[in-house]
């Protein structure tokens, strides 16, 4: 069962990802980075993180694949662009031979480091991650215990954020309007 | 093939999809031309990452990856909306830019 789980979100994941990658249309693409993050948070509930995915399909696929669509329409990029010109020859095989690489060293790590992780069976289930309800129980006493100054940082950050973003976008009037 | 033996997926598979998420998100940023397209294919590989973070909390029992992607989700939805916005901006001045036209900072 678990293994169905994870092959069908595995494949959920991989091909939204090629998605992105391969439309031609920004749009597709959008819609094709939320199949991804669907495929991401069945696998966050396949590993027991369920608050983690409740945030992962209410802030990725809710707010933010909804921001990019929004700047899309907005911009009016949503055509076709016609991916097949490559204006530097060698970009795309240097590009897949560098992905190809950093693949291939993150799995030999992995591989090699099989022993530290300690992950020759099966996931047994940890007593310290819990289950159900404790995991939000877990989470909210690690951030409002633990690290209670890093989330008090990061709201610092998305005041500085909005702020910033007020700033860049905004006209900036000629004329008689700037009293 | 001990890594197809067992019977349900140990955190190494999650692992190696996290690592090859990663690796499709980095060919991404750097084949599409799109502003907008290289911002999503960041947005997988911070996935990528949160994918392993979750693993490696579930493998070893710590609540602190949790907590790590928790924080990394804040930081990429604040990325998101400043990105967006320099986007934008650039697009009102001219529209159809590519990744190629904007390679200086001036406007």
């Amino acid at each position: 069962m678990e293994l169905v789980v994870f092959v069908l979100a595995a494949a959920m994941v991989l091909v939204g990802a090629l998605g992105v990658i391969l439309r031609s249309n920004p749009v597709h693409a959008a819609l094709s980075l939320v199949l991804t993050l669907f495929g991401v948070a069945v696998m966050f509930v396949a590993q027991e993180a369920h608050f983690l995915a409740a945030v992962q399909v209410i802030v990725y696929a809710g707010a933010i694949v909804v921001l990019f669509l929004f700047v899309i329409m907005l911009l009016g990029v949503d055509r076709s662009e016609d991916i097949r010109i490559e204006p530097f020859k060698v970009q795309r095989p240097l590009a897949v031979i560098v992905g190809l690489g950093v693949i291939s060293l993150v799995v030999a790590s992995i591989v090699a480091a099989r022993d530290a992780i300690g992950s020759g069976g099966a996931i047994d289930t940890p007593a310290a991650t819990g289950d159900g309800d404790s995991n939000i129980r877990q989470i909210a006493e690690s951030v409002f215990g633990d690290y209670v100054v890093a989330f008090e940082v990061t709201s610092i950050l998305l005041v500085v954020a909005v702020v910033g973003t007020v700033m860049l976008t905004r006209r900036v009037k000629s004329g008689k309007d700037n009293s | 093939m001990s890594l197809f033996a067992a019977a349900s997926p140990t955190s190494t598979w999650y692992l190696v999809l996290a690592a090859v998420l990663f690796g499709i998100g980095t060919v991404g940023v750097l084949v599409r031309r799109n502003p907008l397209v290289m911002f999503m294919c960041i947005e997988l590989m911070l996935n990528a990452v949160n994918l392993s973070f979750v693993a490696l909390a579930k493998r070893l029992g710590d609540i602190g990856g949790q907590t790590t992607v928790f924080f990394v989700m804040v930081v990429a939805a604040a990325e998101v909306v400043v990105g967006l916005g320099i986007i934008v901006s650039i697009m009102r001045k001219r529209p159809g830019a590519t990744a190629d036209d904007i390679t200086a900072l001036k406007g």
